[in-house]
């Protein structure tokens, strides 16, 4: 079942890589122009009505955002994550928020924690988890979270870090090299 | 006693907004002398009214607490809905920013005399969030705590000994951490003001 | 539907209802996050007309924490003590997933006596979360009495989590490669006991609750949720079941060892409160029945835990999966990402509250009463805390 709607998907849409989780889980990786097209053909055609998730992993390295949108189809249980890679540099994507009531809210949180505009979805630009937060987005690589705590809050003096990794190795194993 | 005649700046406030509020300078009350002292004291002890405030996951076990098995009722402590009412406020576990803004509030509108219960080491030194960019360390920086319960979460029996405990130090005439809020007022103002960042309420909530 | 005075309801323009406050028929009121009327801390901005919603926004972000980032500066196995505490509630749903996917990642499959235990701590953990929720759903609609009873019955099962791992409410207990202890002398006859208490207390409760004609005649028609709106708000776990979906992934795609238990997925047809309501409750008393056939059948002797690498030195390979797990309140997911090095590159987490709260919620109260937004809010069985982590 699922390689017939692989098979009919890459007739229709520019596929770049298919990756095969496991049996009922696939990824596929396509441009940012087909993405929202594809999803809405998944939608009606195909039988995957529900949007699990929508969500960002940044590449800093790439110079890329990556966002995946899984959708589940209830009759076959199978998963479909379709990959969208887009430009660190300027991140706006085609809203979906006219395809699942609940996406609004992906796509606000996601405006927040990683700055990727989605244009025309309703209340993007209100504030959604934080209040008054006036860094860079705090998902992004680029954002130091122990640097921001230990200035903006008051550590508490006599706090000790102990790095695991040494630590462990002096306690339990000084002489041998872990496996 | 003298009266303070400090007006409170209110200067974060939007124009149309600051005629609403109270903008008077909070003043310090002096503890009676004496027996009546000591009876006051004795009485605030025996009916310890908890603010209904869930801030954090440590609020999960306020709930058998409040319940039959551990029953806090055969203390004198019961759970109250509004600030006004109460007297304890138990911060549970750490405090995001957003909600810090409204433990600043609600622990302003509690009438003295009010007490603070801080539960988990995360209001301790950040606990397990000390590298978090959204929740603070160390809470006795932005509003005075009587009481500390360590763990992650506390059991129920380690809250009620932290409220046995928050009863004697009553009792001995030593929870007057509302005064001292009021004393070292621009400290606390400060801090509060340095993270929380939109601020747009009173400089103190009657 | 009676003739309503409509004078008093905003104008629609466009399907959207023109709210002018200044025209002082409205009143805005904030239920929350200081307010016993919330699910935890969350706050609701509702538009009032008289006492009845006319336009309702969740606010969120009470308990954000960052967790998502914080997973990013921590390896593997230091994240458990982080995912527990997404749903406090119910940490195990969060601790199966996460370690299901790190498994998954790794390659890493667990042997057959894991599976048992952590099917019996999942299915502990679902019942001590109906428990409590109960106890809420009840209270909400003004019956005090029954959280007294179901609250304090949960707290029996966090002894049994205890005596089985060691903490009563976070309890980090399924490690990747399985579980860090085999159940102890003793806990099949204290499980058995429980279950007879816990079956005590639900007689009860069916009793004096879902035979209360004051609760039936609050929640009856509270919170409809019609077919058609399933799909498009996302709506998952028994709040769909109770509109007549069978979907359960303990039955759909099973996971651990539901293949080998007996139950049926449980559906109602009304959809609304009062429906949420009995599906939960006969869920209760499957949970019951599904902790005793894993007790029975669960294999005595054999390994609980499997060999994984050093677990401070553990590189896992590249790649990307999503595990989900069927919990109290529905499906539950993680998205993992893993770039070939011991931290994650990026771990999202999808509750089921994130819809049912937010969109759902604002849609489903508009035109119920003040009063019994409470109850409808207990009734989709939300946890602030999964929204925002």
């Amino acid at each position: 079942m699922m390689k017939d709607i692989l098979k009919r998907l890459t007739e229709k849409f520019p596929i770049s890589e298919i990756e095969e989780q496991r049996a009922n889980m696939i990824f596929v990786t396509m441009p940012k122009i087909n993405a929202v097209q594809c999803i809405s053909y998944l939608k009606q055609f195909e039988g995957f009505t529900h949007l699990v998730m929508l969500a960002a992993v940044d590449y800093i390295e790439d110079g890329i955002f990556q966002l995946t949108y899984i959708l589940h189809n209830y009759e076959l249980h199978t998963d479909i994550g379709i990959r969208v890679q887009i430009d660190r540099k300027q991140p706006v994507m085609e809203s979906i928020h006219t395809l699942w009531a609940q996406a609004r809210t992906y796509q606000q949180e996601l405006k927040e924690m990683f700055g990727i505009d989605f244009p025309g979805s309703p209340d993007i630009d209100e504030p959604f988890l934080l209040e008054g937060w006036q860094n860079i987005p705090p998902m992004r690589k680029d954002f130091d979270t122990l640097k921001y705590s230990q200035e903006t809050f008051f550590p508490r003096p006599g706090r000790k870090h102990y790095d695991p990794q040494k630590y462990m190795k002096e306690k339990l194993y000084p002489d041998k090299e872990p496996e | 006693m003298k009266k303070d005649n400090r007006l409170l700046p209110n200067k974060d406030m939007p124009d149309f907004e600051r005629d609403y509020f109270c903008d008077a300078h909070p003043e310090t009350v002096k503890p009676l002398k004496g027996f009546i002292e000591k009876f006051l004291n004795w009485a605030r002890a025996n009916s310890l009214w908890i603010l209904g405030f869930g801030t954090g996951c440590g609020a999960i076990e306020l709930r058998p607490l409040m319940t039959a098995r551990f029953d806090m009722f055969r203390y004198g402590m019961a759970p109250r809905p509004t600030p006004r009412q109460s007297c304890v406020f138990v911060i549970g576990g750490y405090a995001s920013i957003k909600t810090l803004k409204r433990i600043v509030r609600s622990y302003e509108q509690i009438q003295a005399p009010k007490f603070v219960l801080a539960l988990g080491s995360c209001t301790i030194n950040g606990g397990m969030y000390f590298d978090s960019y959204n929740t603070i360390n160390r809470i006795d920086h932005y509003i005075p705590v009587d009481a500390y319960v360590t763990g992650c979460m506390p059991r129920p029996e380690a809250i009620i000994a932290g409220l046995r405990k928050l009863q004697e130090l009553i009792k001995q005439g030593k929870a007057e951490k509302a005064n001292e809020y009021i004393e070292n007022f621009e400290w606390y103002k400060a801090n509060q003001k340095k993270v929380i960042k939109d601020w747009n309420m009173p400089d103190y909530n009657w | 539907m009676k003739n309503r005075d409509r004078e008093k309801f905003p104008n629609v323009l466009n399907g959207i209802p023109v709210i002018d406050l200044e025209s002082q028929k409205f009143l805005k009121v904030w239920q929350g996050p200081q307010h016993p009327g919330v699910t935890g801390n969350i706050s609701l901005e509702v538009t009032l007309s008289g006492d009845e919603v006319v336009d309702l926004k969740t606010h969120v972000g009470y308990l954000h924490r960052g967790f998502e980032k914080l997973m990013e500066r921590r390896k593997y196995l230091q994240c458990f003590t982080i995912v527990c505490r997404i749903c406090v509630p119910e940490p195990d749903t969060n601790e199966y997933v996460f370690a299901a996917a790190t498994e998954e990642l790794a390659g890493i499959t667990i042997p057959e006596k894991a599976k048992w235990l952590r099917t019996l701590v999942l299915e502990m953990a679902r019942l001590a979360s109906f428990l409590m929720w109960i106890g809420g759903q009840a209270g909400a609609l003004g019956m005090g009495t029954i959280a007294q009873w179901t609250v304090a019955q949960r707290d029996y099962i966090l002894d049994l989590f205890e005596e089985l791992t060691g903490a009563r409410v976070y309890h980090m207990y399924m490690v990747p490669g399985g579980v860090r202890g085999d159940i102890p002398d003793g806990f099949i006859e204290h499980v058995e006991k429980v279950m007879k208490g816990v079956e005590k207390v639900l007689y009860d409760v069916e009793i004096a609750l879902l035979n209360n004609a004051i609760f039936k005649m609050r929640a009856k028609g509270l919170g409809y949720i019609s077919k058609a709106m399933v799909d498009e708000y996302g709506i998952v776990g028994p709040n769909a079941r109770a509109a007549g979906l069978a979907r359960d992934i303990r039955k759909d795609s099973p996971y651990l060892i539901y293949d080998q238990l007996d139950f049926n997925v449980i559906t109602g047809t009304h959809s609304d409160a009062l429906e949420r309501t009995f599906v939960r409750f006969r869920e209760m008393l499957q949970c019951v029945s599904l902790i005793r056939q894993v007790i029975n059948k669960m294999p005595r002797n054999g390994a609980y835990y499997t060999h994984i690498p050093n677990p401070l030195h553990w590189k896992i390979p590249a790649g990307e999966t999503y595990v989900r797990a069927e919990a109290s309140r529905g499906e539950y997911g993680y998205y993992m990402v893993s770039d070939g090095t011991e931290y994650p590159r990026r771990v999202q987490v999808r509750g089921p509250s994130y819809t049912h709260a937010i969109a759902v919620l604002e849609k489903l109260a508009i035109g119920t009463n003040l009063a019994d937004l409470a109850g409808l809010m207990v009734s989709l069985h939300t946890c602030p805390p999964e929204i925002e982590r």
